[in-house]
């Protein structure tokens, strides 16, 4: 069973177990924030809500959301806006791409997979271009809150495992919460229902089965539909 | 001097509430889509909705903090909240409101954790009846949970006041304006901190003394009540989930 807590809510008197969402006082640890309450190694508070926080070496995807020479500025989904240098692409020399081109490369409101190289004390954020995964044609994207990210990957990538397999698709599940699906038409439909169903449905326990059944009879009920 | 009104009956207020009772209360949670966080209150007539945005960036540029986040807060009543319309937007009042119930906020959000950003808090009234900004701190604080901002704690919000020559729980609106005193103030319950105390009207050093004990033990009962709205929102989903199969 899990336990919800609140802001404020007493913890443990262990200090040097405090983990995420936590913090101290007087000689004893409390939530600092709503979520579930967790005491495997540290004792934490899984948060059920918030913003992303990029952290080094997340590899997140990001929308393009302005340009100023010489950096894209991408949005994170996170409170913080990070800048992309044109340096960052690979096979263009800086002498290619000039004032006014830079859209030709990548154009406000693209998506690019980045990951997250450095962040200072003042949230400016540094990234690089992770080129390998190609997010403009053919795909589409979901947004879940970041929070239920580790709950659509499962335990040992068991949840994202089966989705793949019975959705037939192509799934990049990034840090931020943003979660690209490449397939069919109709797979990209079931997939992106089945994950917006595990983002509402993160708390619960069982759920990896759930969704095993609820893929299952769904695929049967259509077959079925096929036919008749 | 006004003439006095009989507020008080063989004992009873005129809602028929004993003098450190409180009205009845109800809470729902995430009740706003497209907000991180937010919250509806009703306080006996009191209706309020609250809604957080953020950390996010924040505009005006100018308004920036490099070392913590910005909190804005924004208590508005809406026009059709009072028995006379009230002209929409800003006012004296409402102004000062805001700033009050912004730095009851001060200790417990975590601002250091999220520099130069900004997190909106908005307080909209649909109805009002005496006590909206305890109403509405009560339900910003919720909000503030629920948008998953780190706190140090949850703040609880209750008025007392003195109406014929009674210290009184939670006034409403007619004991309000025809009472002697009314004294809103906040609280971290857990610590019993006061983060906002203010009072209209006077009270004797005695009488302070005896409203604010029963404040304190009036935001102990409502605190419970902002966590377990909090608590059970999760539990019955795990419930409901449960029956649907």
């Amino acid at each position: 069973m899990y336990q919800v807590v609140v802001p404020g809510d007493f913890l443990s008197e262990e200090t040097k177990r405090a983990g995420e969402g936590t913090y101290v006082e007087e000689g004893k640890v409390y939530a600092s924030q709503y979520g579930i309450a967790s005491e495997r190694g540290e004792i934490k508070v899984v948060p059920l809500s918030g913003k992303y926080m990029p952290s080094k070496g997340d590899v997140v995807i990001g929308r393009i959301a302005g340009i100023s020479f010489p950096f894209w500025i991408v949005d994170l989904a996170s409170p913080y806006e990070a800048r992309l240098h044109v340096s960052a692409l690979s096979g263009i020399t800086r002498e290619q791409i000039e004032f006014g081109n830079m859209s030709e490369y990548l154009d406000v409101d693209d998506l690019v997979v980045v990951k997250v190289m450095d962040v200072n004390a003042l949230m400016k954020i540094e990234l690089a271009l992770q080129e390998d995964i190609e997010l403009r044609r053919g795909g589409r994207l979901v947004e879940i809150p970041h929070t239920k990210v580790p709950r659509v990957i499962g335990r040992n990538g068991s949840m994202i495992k089966m989705l793949k397999e019975k959705c037939n698709c192509f799934i990049f599940i990034a840090k931020n919460g943003r979660i690209w699906i490449r397939g069919k038409e109709d797979d990209m439909d079931l997939a992106s229902m089945v994950i917006l169903k595990i983002a509402r449905e993160s708390h619960t326990s069982g759920l990896t089965d759930r969704v095993a059944e609820f893929l299952d009879s769904f695929r049967k009920e259509k077959e079925r539909g096929l036919r008749g | 001097m006004k003439e006095e009104i009989e507020l008080i009956k063989d004992g009873k207020r005129l809602d028929g509430r004993g003098f450190d009772e409180l009205r009845p209360i109800k809470i729902e949670v995430g009740v706003l889509k497209r907000a991180d966080g937010s919250c509806y209150l009703e306080l006996g007539d009191n209706k309020v909705i609250a809604a957080v945005y953020g950390p996010r960036e924040m505009h005006p540029r100018h308004a920036q903090d490099a070392k913590m986040a910005v909190v804005k807060f924004r208590y508005n009543m809406a026009p059709f909240s009072t028995d006379d319309r009230k002209r929409p937007g800003p006012d004296r009042r409402s102004v000062e409101i805001s700033k009050v119930c912004r730095e009851a906020f001060d200790p417990v959000i975590m601002r250091e954790l999220y520099p130069k950003a900004g997190i909106e808090v908005y307080v909209e009234l649909l109805q009002s009846d005496a006590g909206t900004r305890t109403a509405g701190i009560n339900a910003a604080s919720i909000a503030l949970a629920d948008a998953g901002i780190p706190m140090k704690d949850l703040v609880s919000s209750i008025a007392v006041g003195k109406i014929n020559g009674e210290v009184v729980l939670d006034l409403n609106a007619v004991e309000d304006n025809n009472g002697e005193a009314d004294m809103p103030i906040a609280m971290i319950a857990r610590t019993n901190t006061i983060t906002a105390l203010q009072m209209d009207g006077r009270l004797t050093k005695e009488e302070f003394g005896r409203g604010l004990k029963l404040a304190m033990g009036a935001c102990h009962q409502i605190y419970e009540l902002q966590r377990a709205a909090l608590v059970t929102r999760y539990n019955q989903n795990y419930e409901s989930k449960k029956e649907e199969k």
